[in-house]
Order: structure tokens, then C-alpha cells, then sequence
């Protein structure tokens, strides 16, 4: 059993309800996340998971409730606000700048901690470089736990799937964040691949005690590496708990096998 | 890419280079030969600043910015009128010192364009149509054309760089009467060469050049992670101001500023065409290649063809680059070096 060291509540999502037109992705969702914890949000397909993460991170913009983070109230989040309080995501069909390579790619997760005026930049003015050294240096470090080095110089869109899954994870990683949000992370891996990205999560949640929001469809994963669980369904919020209590809620084996999983 | 695809480039490709080989082949002298290559690559370079200019808004924001020439224009009026000023306003000496501070300022006025561009052209209309995006910087053509002459005057205006107009003499021992390059043209290939290096360096290994590299990249994915997409926007036209001054400048001091060098600056028009709307090396190969076709078609294909039909002569310069870039667009649509598919314009 893992050492758990679980906080206070550091994301709490109120009421929130996002409709596409006529079909309502969300509605009324809450459920909190506690610090340093692994919660899982599952569901079938087109439940409102990845709506879900969409919200949290500014992407999409709930047209009800609040979303508060460290205390924080919003209504709603824009990315780069997102980004710069902690909150860094992957995402589940891969957002990966394609044409550039893994390490530049890594180092544009980085971007919001270098601090340097454009115009230094621009100059390759001493800070500057010294800056784009030291967190180059960084994302060497995240490319190493993850295990990529060989493809450091290589263009993603090169790369077969399950590595641009890591690289995803890297871009994200080098933000350092609080929150990592995560879709899908082992959709469409091998046994071997799966295996390996549980274990990069769980380091990342004991090394760095990040908290992890997880939406993934491998029930066996999700009942290992998760401390809670929310359960969607149709847009609606149908269990909450840990593995073992939703595991056995009925509406949600309901849920489950009406929709054939 | 198809291979099969590659066929009509390929012959294209001959046809130019035989074009581009005929003139040695049929005795001109090589000397003479040379100093016309080396005189269309000058010239090319001042046009692949200004595509330059264009492909750097396209990758970033998709936009087709018909303004790059009237940027030039407005970029070099500044420039010109600045160091005219200068001295009266704040007793700096004129001449370099007046010039240098001109400079500073009109970067520092092109950066405010594309600051109040990006406020009040792009991000109203960023959602919309990328025909109302492409009519709105129709509209700030004109705008530019119009508000330069108000504020700066609307006669010819000198920038003096300080180089003399005499071209100069090289290679004397290997050609037999040497070759003559115009200082000028020479002073502009090291300035514009700096400038692509500096922007090579500044997209390479810089934080913000990377985020520039993502939004192009892919735009909807650099947002998601957090790049604020309307910064990257006032940065990259503010770069492309800034390739605007530097051409306007090279451009200006050989020419004069002027209206018609807004024109000109559509010649870049055809480059991007030929070299491709997202791939910078094409706008830099695009702008040699047209330069140099441009001068040789001029020099070497003009008088044949109006000697065998008559014809009143001249003018070739002005209409080769688009008959060029007209066959490149049949053959390959998506230029030189660019990706497979303009949808965004
Ligand atoms: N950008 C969008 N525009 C229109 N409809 C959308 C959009 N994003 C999501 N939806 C709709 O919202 C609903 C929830 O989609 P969402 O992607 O959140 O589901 P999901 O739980 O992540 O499903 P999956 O397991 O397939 O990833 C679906 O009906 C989907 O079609
Ligand atoms: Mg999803």
C-alpha cells in the first residue's frame, strides 16, 4: 500500500452545467479534489468527461456554476490563467505541436515560468540565455523520467502513439503543476505501455505530491491507482466515492452495463 | 507526397534551369552573366523580406495579410521623416545619429500598429470568416496608405544610409572587364541576411519564439495549454513591422520613399505563391528565385522577344513573377515548401 499524505480541498467544482446547443454535456456537476489525491472521473462514451477537464482548464466555459481553485472563486477559467495558478493538462486526441521536437515541445510547457522581457529574448541578452538554459536543463530532467531520450530531437508527428502520449505528459509535466488533469492517458496503449504510464502517474503523485484528476475508461487501472471516483453518466454525476463504494453502486453497474461496458 | 505529383514540377524545373543555363549557352559574356545573377539575387532578397512578412502572419494567425506592402511603405515613410525631423525637434545631429534614433522610434511605431491591429482588427473578427479577416486588412491597407500621407507626407523622401551610389568593381582578374555590384545592393544582401538570422535565432531559442513556432504549430492546442493566443498575435506582427521597416529601409534609400513602393512590395505576391505560405526557407528561396528570373528575363529573353515580333519592349520585370508564380500554382498549388493544403484563407 502507498504512503497517502491526502490534503485539504484544493479544487472544488459547483453546479456546473455546459450545453452544446441542444445537448447538455453537463449538468449541475460538483465534486471536490483534495491535494496530493489521484481521483478518477469515469463514464461511458459522450458521459462528459473530457467536458469536464475542458471546464476546469478554461477550454470550454460552463454556462452555470463555479469552479474554486485554491480558495479562488471563478466562474470561469481562461487557459493562461489555468496555466499560470498550476493547472497543466494532456489531453485525450493528443494536442501535441507536431512539427516540432519532443524537447521543443517539453520546453513549450515551460514557457509561463520564464519570466525574461521579450526584447532580452529577442537580443539573446544574458539573463536570457542564462534562463533558457536552466529550464532546458529542467526539461532534460522531465525527458529523462519519462524515459524519451532517444527522441529528443525528433518531430513528434514521427513518434508512434504511445510515446506522444508521453510526450503529452512531458508538455505537461514541465509546467511543475499542482494539478494535473489527464484524458485518457492509456487510451489505445498495449498491456506493456499501459504498465508503464501507471507507473509514471503514481511516481509523479508520490515524487512530486501532485494531485491528479484522471479520466480513463480501463476500470482495472482506475480501481488500482485511484483514491476516489466520480461517476458520469448522460451528462450527470451518478456515484462518487472510493473504488470499493462505487464498484458496488447500482445505479452505477446499471449504468455500465446499459451501456454495454 | 505522391511521386507521380512531382512530374509537371520536375519539368518546370527544367525548363527554368535551361532558361537560367541559355544565355551562356548561346555566348553572352560571363562576366556580363554573372553581374546580371548577382544583381536579381540582390533584388530577390529585398523581396523575400517582405514575403517573409507575410508568411510569419499566415503560420501565426491564419490571416492573409494584405497589408505587408502598405507596412513597408508606412514603416519607411516613418523612418524617412523621422530622421528628417529629428534634428529640428531635439538638436541630434542629422545623419546617422538622427537615423539610428529614427529608427528605434519607427520600431517602436510599428509595434503600436500591430498592438491597436490586433485590438481592433483581428480580435473581433478572429471567429469570423476568414474573407471578412482578409477584406478587414484590405481595409488597413488603405488606412496605411492614406493616414502615412497624412501624418507623413505623400512626396519622394530620401534615406540616406550613407553608401555611395557608384557601383563597384570585383573580379577584375577572372572576367574580362569585371564584374560591377552596386554597393547598395550589396549593403542590403548583409542586412537582410543578419535580419534572417536574428529571426532563425529569435524562433529557435527563445521562449517566445517557441510559443510563436506552437501557434503555428497548431494554434487551438498552444490555447489549450495556456500560450495566450492574442500576445502571440501583437508579437508576430509587431516581428513582421519590424521585417517591414528593415525592407522599407533597404528598399527606401535605393529608390526613394514613395508610393509605388507599396507596390512593389506585392511582388511578394508571387513568392509566397512559389515558395509556399507557411514555409519561411520558401519565402527566402521564393524571393531569390523571382529575383533572379525576373532580371534575366529582362535582360536575356526581352530583346529576342521584341526584336522577333515587334513588339514596343520592356516591361517583362513586371509581369514575369506572376506568369512564374501563375505556373507554379498549376503545377503546385501548395508552393515550394509549403503544406499540402491552404483551407485557411
Ligand atoms: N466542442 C463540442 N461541440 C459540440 N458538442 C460537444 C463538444 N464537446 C463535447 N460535445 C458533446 O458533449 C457530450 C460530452 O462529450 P465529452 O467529450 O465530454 O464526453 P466524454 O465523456 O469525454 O466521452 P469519451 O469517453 O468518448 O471521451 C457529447 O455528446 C459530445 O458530443
Ligand atoms: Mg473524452
Amino acid at each position: 500500500m502507498r504512503q497517502r499524505n491526502i490534503g485539504d480541498v484544493i479544487l472544488d467544482v459547483r453546479n456546473i452545467s455546459l450545453a452544446f446547443g441542444g445537448v447538455k454535456a453537463l449538468q449541475s456537476i460538483s465534486f471536490d479534489v483534495r491535494e496530493h489525491e489521484v481521483r478518477a472521473i469515469i463514464g461511458p462514451n459522450g458521459a462528459g468527461k473530457s467536458s469536464m477537464l475542458n471546464c476546469i482548464n478554461g477550454v470550454y466555459h460552463p454556462q452555470e456554476g463555479e469552479i474554486v481553485y485554491k480558495g479562488e472563486v471563478r466562474r470561469d477559467m481562461d487557459t493562461h490563467h489555468a496555466a499560470e495558478s498550476g493547472i497543466a493538462r494532456t489531453f485525450q486526441n493528443l494536442a501535441l505541436f507536431k512539427g516540432m521536437s519532443v524537447l521543443d515541445n517539453i520546453m513549450t510547457g515551460r514557457n509561463l515560468k520564464m519570466k525574461t522581457g521579450i526584447l532580452a529574448q529577442a537580443l539573446h541578452f544574458g539573463p536570457a540565455r542564462a534562463e533558457e538554459l536552466r529550464e532546458r536543463e529542467f526539461c532534460e530532467h522531465v525527458i529523462d523520467f519519462l524515459e524519451i531520450q532517444p527522441y529528443r530531437k525528433t518531430p513528434v508527428g514521427r513518434l508512434p502513439y504511445g510515446l506522444q502520449k508521453r510526450v503529452d505528459l512531458g508538455r505537461a509535466l514541465a509546467a511543475q503543476p499542482q494539478v494535473l488533469l489527464l484524458d485518457e492517458p492509456m487510451a489505445g496503449m498495449n498491456v506493456e505501455e499501459k504498465q508503464d504510464m501507471c507507473r509514471f502517474v503514481l511516481d509523479i503523485n508520490d515524487e512530486f505530491g501532485t494531485t491528479i484528476v484522471l479520466i480513463e475508461h480501463d476500470m482495472g487501472v482506475v480501481m488500482d491507482i485511484s483514491d476516489r471516483v466520480v461517476v458520469l453518466d448522460y451528462g450527470k454525476k451518478i456515484g462518487d466515492g472510493t473504488p470499493d463504494e462505487v464498484r458496488n453502486d447500482p445505479e452505477v453497474i446499471r449504468a455500465y452495463l446499459g451501456a454495454g461496458h | 507526397m505522391a511521386a507521380r505529383k512531382n512530374g509537371p514540377v520536375i519539368a518546370l524545373g527544367v525548363v527554368l534551369a535551361a532558361g537560367l543555363a541559355a544565355p551562356l549557352l548561346t555566348g553572352s559574356a560571363p562576366g556580363f552573366y554573372l553581374e546580371v545573377l548577382i544583381g536579381g539575387l540582390m533584388a530577390g532578397v529585398l523581396y523575400s523580406l517582405v514575403a517573409l512578412g507575410f508568411v510569419l502572419i499566415f503560420k501565426a494567425s491564419g490571416v492573409f495579410n494584405f497589408a505587408q506592402g502598405a507596412m513597408v511603405l508606412f514603416a519607411a515613410l516613418a523612418l524617412a521623416r523621422l530622421a528628417e525631423w529629428l534634428p529640428g525637434w531635439i538638436g541630434i545631429p542629422a545623419g546617422f545619429p538622427a537615423l539610428a534614433l529614427a529608427f528605434v522610434l519607427a520600431t517602436g511605431i510599428m509595434i503600436v500598429l500591430a498592438w491597436v491591429v490586433e485590438r481592433v482588427v483581428l480580435r473581433p473578427l478572429v471567429a469570423q470568416d476568414p474573407v471578412a479577416l482578409l477584406m478587414a486588412t484590405l481595409g488597413v491597407t488603405f488606412f496605411l496608405d492614406g493616414f502615412g500621407q497624412t501624418i507623413w507626407g505623400s512626396d519622394v523622401y530620401k534615406i540616406d544610409l550613407g553608401i555611395s551610389k557608384e557601383p563597384t568593381m570585383i573580379l577584375q582578374s577572372m572576367f574580362e572587364g569585371g564584374i560591377l555590384v552596386s554597393k547598395e545592393d550589396l549593403v542590403a544582401t548583409v542586412i537582410a541576411t543578419l535580419l534572417v538570422l536574428m529571426l532563425a535565432l529569435f524562433f529557435q531559442k527563445t521562449a517566445t519564439g517557441r510559443a510563436l513556432r506552437a501557434v503555428a504549430d497548431d494554434h487551438q492546442a498552444a490555447q489549450s495549454i495556456g500560450i495566450p493566443l492574442n500576445r502571440i498575435w501583437v508579437i508576430v506582427w509587431a516581428v513582421a513591422g519590424f521585417v517591414a521597416l528593415v525592407a522599407g529601409m533597404v528598399w527606401g534609400s535605393k529608390l526613394g520613399v514613395q508610393f509605388s513602393l507599396a507596390q512593389l512590395a506585392l511582388k511578394a505576391l508571387p513568392v509566397v505563391i512559389l515558395g509556399g505560405f507557411t514555409s519561411i526557407p520558401g519565402a527566402i528561396i521564393g524571393g531569390l528565385v523571382i529575383g533572379v528570373g525576373e532580371k534575366m528575363a529582362e535582360v536575356f529573353l526581352g530583346p529576342p522577344l521584341v526584336k522577333m515580333w515587334d513588339l514596343a519592349g520592356g516591361g517583362i520585370e513586371n509581369w514575369f513573377a506572376y506568369v512564374l508564380a501563375l505556373l507554379f500554382l498549376m503545377v503546385r498549388p501548395e508552393g515550394l515548401f509549403g503544406e499540402k493544403h491552404i483551407d485557411r484563407v
